[in-house]
Protein backbone atom coordinates (compact mmCIF):
# COMPACT_ATOMS: atom_id res chain seq x y z
CA UNK A 1 0.00 0.00 0.00
CA UNK A 2 2.65 2.47 1.09
CA UNK A 3 4.79 1.45 -1.86
CA UNK A 4 1.85 2.15 -4.12
CA UNK A 5 1.45 5.58 -2.56
CA UNK A 6 5.11 6.31 -3.12
CA UNK A 7 4.79 5.17 -6.72
CA UNK A 8 1.82 7.41 -7.22
CA UNK A 9 3.80 10.33 -5.85
CA UNK A 10 6.61 9.68 -8.27
CA UNK A 11 4.21 9.31 -11.14
CA UNK A 12 2.32 12.50 -10.35
CA UNK A 13 5.61 14.34 -10.30
CA UNK A 14 6.46 12.95 -13.69
CA UNK A 15 3.01 13.62 -15.05
CA UNK A 16 3.38 17.19 -13.91
CA UNK A 17 6.74 17.33 -15.56
CA UNK A 18 5.31 15.83 -18.74
CA UNK A 19 2.72 18.59 -18.89
CA UNK A 20 5.53 21.06 -19.50
CA UNK A 21 7.41 18.76 -21.79
CA UNK A 22 7.36 18.64 -25.54
CA UNK A 23 4.60 17.26 -27.71
CA UNK A 24 3.78 13.65 -26.89
CA UNK A 25 1.50 11.71 -29.21
CA UNK A 26 1.11 8.06 -28.19
CA UNK A 27 -1.27 7.31 -31.03
CA UNK A 28 1.21 8.41 -33.69
CA UNK A 29 3.92 6.38 -31.96
CA UNK A 30 1.65 3.35 -32.03
CA UNK A 31 0.79 3.83 -35.71
CA UNK A 32 4.53 3.95 -36.44
CA UNK A 33 4.96 0.68 -34.57
CA UNK A 34 2.15 -0.95 -36.55
CA UNK A 35 3.70 0.18 -39.84
CA UNK A 36 6.95 -1.47 -38.76
CA UNK A 37 5.02 -4.62 -37.83
CA UNK A 38 3.51 -4.63 -41.34
CA UNK A 39 7.00 -4.91 -42.82
CA UNK A 40 7.60 -7.85 -40.49
CA UNK A 41 4.36 -9.48 -41.64
CA UNK A 42 5.44 -9.11 -45.27
CA UNK A 43 8.90 -10.49 -44.44
CA UNK A 44 7.49 -13.65 -42.90
CA UNK A 45 4.58 -13.58 -45.37
CA UNK A 46 6.99 -13.90 -48.27
CA UNK A 47 8.60 -16.94 -46.65
CA UNK A 48 5.13 -18.42 -46.16
CA UNK A 49 4.46 -17.96 -49.88
CA UNK A 50 7.74 -19.73 -50.68
CA UNK A 51 6.61 -22.49 -48.34
CA UNK A 52 3.23 -22.70 -50.07
CA UNK A 53 4.70 -22.97 -53.54
CA UNK A 54 7.13 -25.72 -52.53
CA UNK A 55 4.47 -27.53 -50.55
CA UNK A 56 2.45 -27.87 -53.74
CA UNK A 57 5.54 -29.12 -55.60
CA UNK A 58 6.85 -31.51 -52.97
CA UNK A 59 3.74 -32.47 -51.01
CA UNK A 60 4.77 -35.96 -49.89
CA UNK A 61 8.40 -34.98 -49.23
CA UNK A 62 7.14 -32.16 -46.99
CA UNK A 63 4.92 -34.65 -45.16
CA UNK A 64 7.87 -36.98 -44.72
CA UNK A 65 10.05 -34.15 -43.44
CA UNK A 66 7.31 -32.98 -41.08
CA UNK A 67 7.06 -36.51 -39.62
CA UNK A 68 10.68 -36.12 -38.44
CA UNK A 69 9.70 -33.16 -36.24
CA UNK A 70 8.54 -33.76 -32.68
CA UNK A 71 4.90 -32.67 -32.28
CA UNK A 72 4.83 -32.68 -28.43
CA UNK A 73 7.92 -30.43 -28.32
CA UNK A 74 6.38 -28.07 -30.85
CA UNK A 75 3.11 -28.07 -28.91
CA UNK A 76 4.90 -27.34 -25.62
CA UNK A 77 6.69 -24.41 -27.23
CA UNK A 78 3.36 -23.17 -28.57
CA UNK A 79 1.86 -23.24 -25.08
CA UNK A 80 4.94 -21.47 -23.67
CA UNK A 81 4.76 -18.70 -26.27
CA UNK A 82 0.98 -18.23 -25.89
CA UNK A 83 1.46 -17.97 -22.13
CA UNK A 84 4.26 -15.44 -22.58
CA UNK A 85 1.84 -13.38 -24.66
CA UNK A 86 -0.65 -13.50 -21.79
CA UNK A 87 1.92 -12.33 -19.23
CA UNK A 88 3.00 -9.54 -21.61
CA UNK A 89 -0.61 -8.33 -21.97
CA UNK A 90 -1.03 -8.51 -18.18
CA UNK A 91 2.18 -6.51 -17.65
CA UNK A 92 0.75 -3.70 -19.78
CA UNK A 93 -2.66 -3.91 -18.09
CA UNK A 94 -0.89 -3.69 -14.72
CA UNK A 95 1.08 -0.59 -15.72
CA UNK A 96 -2.12 1.05 -16.93
CA UNK A 97 -3.43 0.57 -13.39
CA UNK A 98 -0.14 1.95 -12.09
CA UNK A 99 0.67 -1.40 -10.47
CA UNK A 100 4.40 -1.40 -11.15
CA UNK A 101 5.08 -4.43 -8.99
CA UNK A 102 2.68 -6.64 -10.98
CA UNK A 103 3.93 -5.12 -14.22
CA UNK A 104 7.48 -6.09 -13.30
CA UNK A 105 6.53 -9.57 -12.23
CA UNK A 106 4.58 -10.24 -15.44
CA UNK A 107 7.33 -8.83 -17.66
CA UNK A 108 9.84 -11.06 -15.85
CA UNK A 109 7.63 -14.09 -16.46
CA UNK A 110 7.50 -13.14 -20.15
CA UNK A 111 11.31 -13.10 -20.25
CA UNK A 112 11.46 -16.48 -18.51
CA UNK A 113 9.01 -18.05 -20.95
CA UNK A 114 10.94 -16.57 -23.89
CA UNK A 115 14.13 -18.09 -22.52
CA UNK A 116 12.41 -21.46 -22.03
CA UNK A 117 11.21 -21.32 -25.64
CA UNK A 118 14.74 -20.69 -26.89
CA UNK A 119 16.28 -23.43 -24.74
CA UNK A 120 13.75 -25.97 -26.00
CA UNK A 121 14.30 -24.78 -29.56
CA UNK A 122 18.06 -25.13 -29.13
CA UNK A 123 17.70 -28.71 -27.90
CA UNK A 124 15.38 -29.45 -30.80
CA UNK A 125 17.83 -28.07 -33.35
CA UNK A 126 20.68 -29.87 -31.55
CA UNK A 127 18.80 -33.15 -31.87
CA UNK A 128 18.37 -32.59 -35.60
CA UNK A 129 22.08 -31.75 -35.97
CA UNK A 130 23.01 -34.98 -34.14
CA UNK A 131 20.96 -36.94 -36.63
CA UNK A 132 22.85 -35.21 -39.40
CA UNK A 133 19.97 -32.99 -40.42
CA UNK A 134 21.38 -29.57 -41.11
CA UNK A 135 21.98 -27.64 -44.31
CA UNK A 136 25.07 -28.94 -46.08
CA UNK A 137 25.40 -32.09 -43.98
CA UNK A 138 26.59 -35.36 -45.63
CA UNK A 139 23.16 -36.89 -44.94
CA UNK A 140 21.52 -34.04 -46.82
CA UNK A 141 23.05 -35.41 -50.01
CA UNK A 142 20.94 -38.55 -49.68
CA UNK A 143 17.68 -36.76 -48.99
CA UNK A 144 15.26 -35.98 -51.77
CA UNK A 145 15.21 -32.45 -53.12
CA UNK A 146 11.83 -31.85 -51.49
CA UNK A 147 13.08 -32.88 -48.06
CA UNK A 148 16.12 -30.62 -48.41
CA UNK A 149 13.79 -27.73 -49.24
CA UNK A 150 11.57 -28.62 -46.28
CA UNK A 151 14.41 -28.64 -43.77
CA UNK A 152 15.99 -25.60 -45.39
CA UNK A 153 12.74 -23.68 -44.87
CA UNK A 154 12.35 -25.15 -41.38
CA UNK A 155 15.75 -23.87 -40.27
CA UNK A 156 15.36 -20.53 -42.06
CA UNK A 157 11.90 -19.72 -40.74
CA UNK A 158 12.23 -21.03 -37.18
CA UNK A 159 15.72 -19.46 -37.08
CA UNK A 160 14.42 -16.07 -38.18
CA UNK A 161 11.62 -16.46 -35.66
CA UNK A 162 14.08 -17.33 -32.88
CA UNK A 163 16.06 -14.22 -33.79
CA UNK A 164 12.88 -12.22 -33.27
CA UNK A 165 12.40 -13.88 -29.87
CA UNK A 166 15.93 -12.77 -28.89
CA UNK A 167 15.30 -9.21 -30.08
CA UNK A 168 11.94 -9.24 -28.27
CA UNK A 169 13.65 -10.29 -25.03
CA UNK A 170 16.13 -7.44 -25.34
CA UNK A 171 13.32 -4.92 -25.92
CA UNK A 172 11.28 -6.27 -22.98
CA UNK A 173 14.37 -5.98 -20.79
CA UNK A 174 14.83 -2.40 -21.97
CA UNK A 175 11.17 -1.60 -21.29
CA UNK A 176 11.52 -3.01 -17.77
CA UNK A 177 14.51 -0.75 -17.16
CA UNK A 178 12.47 2.25 -18.33
CA UNK A 179 9.61 1.27 -16.02
CA UNK A 180 12.08 0.95 -13.16
CA UNK A 181 13.61 4.39 -13.74
CA UNK A 182 10.11 5.85 -14.07
CA UNK A 183 10.47 6.95 -17.69
CA UNK A 184 7.65 4.62 -18.63
CA UNK A 185 4.62 4.83 -16.37
CA UNK A 186 0.84 4.85 -16.34
CA UNK A 187 0.51 8.06 -18.36
CA UNK A 188 3.42 7.29 -20.66
CA UNK A 189 3.07 3.62 -21.26
CA UNK A 190 3.33 3.54 -25.04
CA UNK A 191 6.88 2.14 -25.01
CA UNK A 192 5.72 -0.89 -23.06
CA UNK A 193 2.62 -1.18 -25.26
CA UNK A 194 4.73 -1.19 -28.42
CA UNK A 195 7.01 -3.78 -26.84
CA UNK A 196 3.88 -5.85 -26.29
CA UNK A 197 2.80 -5.40 -29.91
CA UNK A 198 6.18 -6.69 -31.07
CA UNK A 199 6.00 -9.63 -28.70
CA UNK A 200 2.49 -10.58 -29.80
CA UNK A 201 3.61 -10.48 -33.44
CA UNK A 202 6.37 -12.96 -32.58
CA UNK A 203 3.65 -15.14 -31.06
CA UNK A 204 1.44 -14.65 -34.12
CA UNK A 205 4.18 -15.86 -36.48
CA UNK A 206 4.68 -18.98 -34.37
CA UNK A 207 0.92 -19.68 -34.44
CA UNK A 208 1.33 -20.26 -38.19
CA UNK A 209 4.80 -21.84 -38.12
CA UNK A 210 3.72 -24.58 -35.73
CA UNK A 211 0.98 -26.24 -37.84
CA UNK A 212 2.81 -25.67 -41.14
CA UNK A 213 5.97 -27.46 -40.05
CA UNK A 214 4.89 -29.87 -37.32
CA UNK A 215 1.37 -30.89 -38.27
CA UNK A 216 1.40 -31.78 -41.96
CA UNK A 217 2.71 -35.36 -41.76
CA UNK B 1 -6.07 11.07 -15.86
CA UNK B 2 -4.02 13.87 -17.26
CA UNK B 3 -5.04 15.33 -20.60
CA UNK B 4 -1.42 14.99 -21.70
CA UNK B 5 -1.15 11.34 -20.78
CA UNK B 6 -2.25 8.22 -22.60
CA UNK B 7 -5.94 7.57 -22.62
CA UNK B 8 -6.52 3.89 -22.07
CA UNK B 9 -9.42 1.62 -22.45
CA UNK B 10 -8.56 -0.40 -19.35
CA UNK B 11 -9.32 -4.03 -20.09
CA UNK B 12 -10.08 -6.33 -17.14
CA UNK B 13 -7.31 -8.86 -16.44
CA UNK B 14 -9.87 -11.65 -16.79
CA UNK B 15 -10.44 -10.86 -20.49
CA UNK B 16 -6.79 -11.66 -21.22
CA UNK B 17 -6.94 -14.85 -19.18
CA UNK B 18 -10.04 -16.04 -21.07
CA UNK B 19 -8.42 -15.26 -24.43
CA UNK B 20 -5.40 -17.31 -23.30
CA UNK B 21 -7.68 -20.20 -22.31
CA UNK B 22 -9.33 -20.05 -25.74
CA UNK B 23 -5.92 -20.02 -27.45
CA UNK B 24 -4.80 -23.09 -25.48
CA UNK B 25 -8.08 -24.85 -26.28
CA UNK B 26 -7.68 -24.17 -30.01
CA UNK B 27 -4.07 -25.43 -29.85
CA UNK B 28 -5.32 -28.64 -28.23
CA UNK B 29 -7.91 -29.05 -31.01
CA UNK B 30 -5.26 -28.59 -33.74
CA UNK B 31 -2.84 -31.04 -32.17
CA UNK B 32 -5.64 -33.48 -31.34
CA UNK B 33 -6.91 -33.46 -34.94
CA UNK B 34 -3.47 -34.67 -35.95
CA UNK B 35 -4.07 -37.97 -34.15
CA UNK B 36 -7.57 -38.58 -35.47
CA UNK B 37 -8.92 -39.79 -38.78
CA UNK B 38 -9.45 -36.26 -39.96
CA UNK B 39 -5.77 -36.21 -40.87
CA UNK B 40 -6.24 -35.48 -44.56
CA UNK B 41 -8.12 -32.36 -43.52
CA UNK B 42 -5.29 -31.41 -41.21
CA UNK B 43 -3.53 -28.64 -43.16
CA UNK B 44 -6.70 -26.80 -44.08
CA UNK B 45 -8.26 -27.13 -40.63
CA UNK B 46 -5.00 -26.28 -38.90
CA UNK B 47 -4.63 -23.09 -40.94
CA UNK B 48 -8.24 -22.15 -40.26
CA UNK B 49 -7.76 -22.65 -36.52
CA UNK B 50 -4.44 -20.75 -36.67
CA UNK B 51 -6.28 -17.83 -38.25
CA UNK B 52 -8.90 -17.84 -35.49
CA UNK B 53 -6.06 -17.84 -32.94
CA UNK B 54 -4.32 -15.04 -34.80
CA UNK B 55 -7.56 -13.05 -34.80
CA UNK B 56 -7.86 -13.42 -31.02
CA UNK B 57 -4.25 -12.29 -30.55
CA UNK B 58 -4.70 -9.23 -32.78
CA UNK B 59 -8.12 -8.22 -31.41
CA UNK B 60 -7.41 -8.65 -27.71
CA UNK B 61 -3.70 -8.99 -26.93
CA UNK B 62 -2.80 -6.39 -29.56
CA UNK B 63 -5.76 -4.29 -28.49
CA UNK B 64 -7.24 -3.67 -31.94
CA UNK B 65 -10.75 -4.16 -30.58
CA UNK B 66 -10.25 -1.11 -28.36
CA UNK B 67 -8.31 1.12 -30.75
CA UNK B 68 -9.71 3.66 -33.18
CA UNK B 69 -11.12 2.23 -36.46
CA UNK B 70 -8.06 3.60 -38.29
CA UNK B 71 -5.97 0.71 -36.94
CA UNK B 72 -8.46 -1.83 -38.26
CA UNK B 73 -8.49 -0.12 -41.67
CA UNK B 74 -4.67 -0.22 -41.77
CA UNK B 75 -4.69 -3.93 -41.01
CA UNK B 76 -7.34 -4.49 -43.67
CA UNK B 77 -5.14 -2.73 -46.23
CA UNK B 78 -2.25 -4.99 -45.19
CA UNK B 79 -4.37 -8.12 -45.55
CA UNK B 80 -5.69 -7.08 -48.97
CA UNK B 81 -2.15 -6.27 -50.11
CA UNK B 82 -0.91 -9.65 -48.91
CA UNK B 83 -3.86 -11.42 -50.55
CA UNK B 84 -3.02 -9.75 -53.88
CA UNK B 85 0.61 -10.70 -53.38
CA UNK B 86 -0.32 -14.35 -52.77
CA UNK B 87 -2.79 -14.58 -55.66
CA UNK B 88 -0.43 -13.01 -58.19
CA UNK B 89 2.44 -15.26 -57.12
CA UNK B 90 0.35 -18.42 -57.30
CA UNK B 91 -1.39 -17.39 -60.50
CA UNK B 92 2.01 -16.84 -62.07
CA UNK B 93 3.54 -20.04 -60.70
CA UNK B 94 0.72 -22.40 -61.57
CA UNK B 95 0.09 -21.01 -65.04
CA UNK B 96 3.60 -21.86 -66.25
Amino acid sequence: MSADGANNGIRDNQAGHAAHAEHYDPEAIKIGMWLFLFTEVLLFGTLFIVYGVYLSDFTWQFRKGSAALNIPIGAINTVILLTSSLTMALAIAALQRSNRKLCFRMASFTLLFALAFLVIKAFEWGGKFEHGIYPGSPLFEDLTKGEIVFFGLYFTMTGLHALHVIVGMAVIFWAMALVRTGKVHQDRSVFLENTGLYWHLVDLVWIYLFPLFYLIS
Amino acid sequence: MSSHGDKHHVVPYSVYVWVWVALLGLTAVTVGAQYTELQHMAIFTALLIATVKGGLVVLYFMHIRYEKPLFGVMILVLLVTYAIYISLTFADYFSR
